[in-house]
């Protein structure tokens, strides 16, 4: 561990790759896990209370859809007394006004209710599955239930132009927080990036509408956004630096840096069931990696912007350039940057390809 | 030019924060601690408190007004100039304000 090496903040908790939806972006990998080897409630339990050992304040409990777990109640009960900050990530399904009081008195803090869409529509053409309605469900259910609301949007070509619409959910419901995030393309959403990619024009678009409602909601909605990084001028720094911040624990209990670091061939990572999480944390290969700059290429290695951008993301580098260690090609200083305006270049409206969705695992 | 707009931003807030409302932690938001220190925890993410800030937040009770606070917290800090502990308390209101960690009754 480097000196300036402090302890993670938060900890995502893949509970399962089971999801009742196909998201054609979906974050998880390709491969995915089977019910049989998820965690144990007890092991998840253990982890929790590690966490908190660790310093680790957050426990973001996501998937998959962590609700397709039968002990997600135990699950969120355990990770409160152990004293994280308990966020759950979820499409909303399966759930009913009974499980959510449920949660809430097991000691949920914060419910973050993805969407789709605004409409039934294209939520149901991008997530394979009719969901919409049980989400606006969810938010009349959250009115009358004191819990912090985060409404996410997952933005991309096909549903930009709905900001006025998604706005207007998220300001007819009792949600603080919004977040429009915009799709990164890795996993499943590379799979399907030429028909995901917004336009420039729907790019610029997006920003002046976020601002507008920025200030017009500022004190009482808090927005968040993420811009489609191939269109950035530098990188965004990937989960904060890698092994800096975040620990992500996959359904099978295997310990990564970050959600897609499994496309990284060579890594080897450590598994909660064997070893304690500080031990990972602290001196698992995987998270000493690309951890501090050692590992860095030029032009990172003596870059002015190397510690607020630490270089992009490894997966994406490994991505369009073929080399984890390679500076994130979308940075306008890589020298693989043409590579990305070439991608931006082929955008056209022709809707000629099909979708790949994501399918259910066993 | 930057500065100068920054400034100006800083002020609008200010000047939302009445003072005759009374704040409280918005619903999500509680104080947690994790070695000996104390946070103020939020979705997805949290504000270590040190000194005046924990003395601010404590008092977000939804009882007392931010007049109130500042009436407090000037007793509080008697040697620090009463006005500076004023500005002080608005511009750290705000900043939870705009975190959207409080909610301010009126």
């Amino acid at each position: 561990m480097t000196p300036s090496q402090t302890n993670p903040l938060a900890v995502v908790c893949e509970l399962t790759h089971r999801c009742p939806l196909h998201c054609v972006y979906c974050s998880n990998p390709q491969e995915l896990a089977a019910r049989a080897t998820e965690l144990s409630t007890e092991t998840w339990i253990s982890v929790f209370r590690q966490a908190a050992d660790l310093g680790v304040l957050q426990a973001d409990l996501t998937g998959g859809e962590p609700l397709a777990r039968t002990d997600i109640v135990e699950l969120v009960r355990a990770a409160r007394t152990a004293g994280l900050y308990v966020n759950l990530i979820t499409s909303g399904l399966p759930l009913d006004e009974a499980k959510l009081d449920l949660l809430i008195s097991a000691g949920l803090d914060h419910f973050q209710l993805s969407f789709q869409s605004s409409n039934e529509q294209i939520a149901e053409e991008i997530s394979g599955t009719k969901t919409h309605a049980q989400k606006l469900r969810i938010l009349d259910w959250l009115k009358s239930r004191r819990i912090a609301v985060t409404l996410n949007f997952v933005l991309h070509r096909r549903n930009l132009h709905q900001m006025d619409e998604m706005l207007a959910i998220a300001e007819s419901s009792s949600a603080t927080r919004i977040e429009f995030a915009n799709v990164q393309y890795y996993g499943w959403a590379f799979a399907n990036r030429e028909l995901l990619l917004p336009t420039r024009t729907q790019l610029d678009e997006f920003l002046a509408k976020v601002k507008s409602a920025e200030e017009r909601l500022r004190g009482e909605i808090r927005i968040e956004y993420v811009v489609p990084d191939y269109y950035a001028k530098y990188p965004k720094p990937c989960m904060g630096g890698w092994g800096r911040k975040v620990m992500l624990i996959a359904p099978s209990g295997d310990a990564l840096p970050c959600h897609a670091a499994s496309v990284i061939a060579g890594l080897q990572f450590e598994n909660v069931k064997e070893k304690h999480l500080r031990e990972i944390w602290e001196s698992s290969g995987a998270f000493q990696k690309f951890r501090g700059e050692s590992w860095m290429q030029e032009p990172c290695k003596s870059c002015g912007r190397r510690e607020q951008d630490f270089g992009g993301c490894r997966c994406q580098a490994l991505l369009l350039a073929g080399d984890a260690a390679a500076t994130d090609p979308v940075c306008s200083l890589s020298p693989r940057r043409h590579s990305v305006d070439a991608i931006l270049s082929t955008i056209s409206s022709s809707r000629s390809l099909a979708w790949q969705y994501r399918p259910n695992p066993s | 030019m930057a500065a100068a707009g920054r400034v100006s931003a800083a002020e609008r807030i200010v000047m939302a924060i009445d003072t005759n409302s009374k704040p409280q932690l918005a619903p999500g938001c509680r104080l947690g601690e994790n070695n000996n220190q104390r946070v103020l925890l939020m979705p997805e993410r949290a504000l270590r408190l040190n000194g005046p800030s924990l003395e601010i937040v404590s008092r977000c009770d939804g009882k007392r007004t931010v007049a109130q606070i500042v009436a407090d917290l000037q007793k509080l800090y008697s040697k620090a100039e009463p006005h500076k502990v004023e500005s002080d308390i608005i511009g750290y209101l705000a900043l939870l304000q705009k975190e959207r960690a409080l909610d301010f009754k009126a």
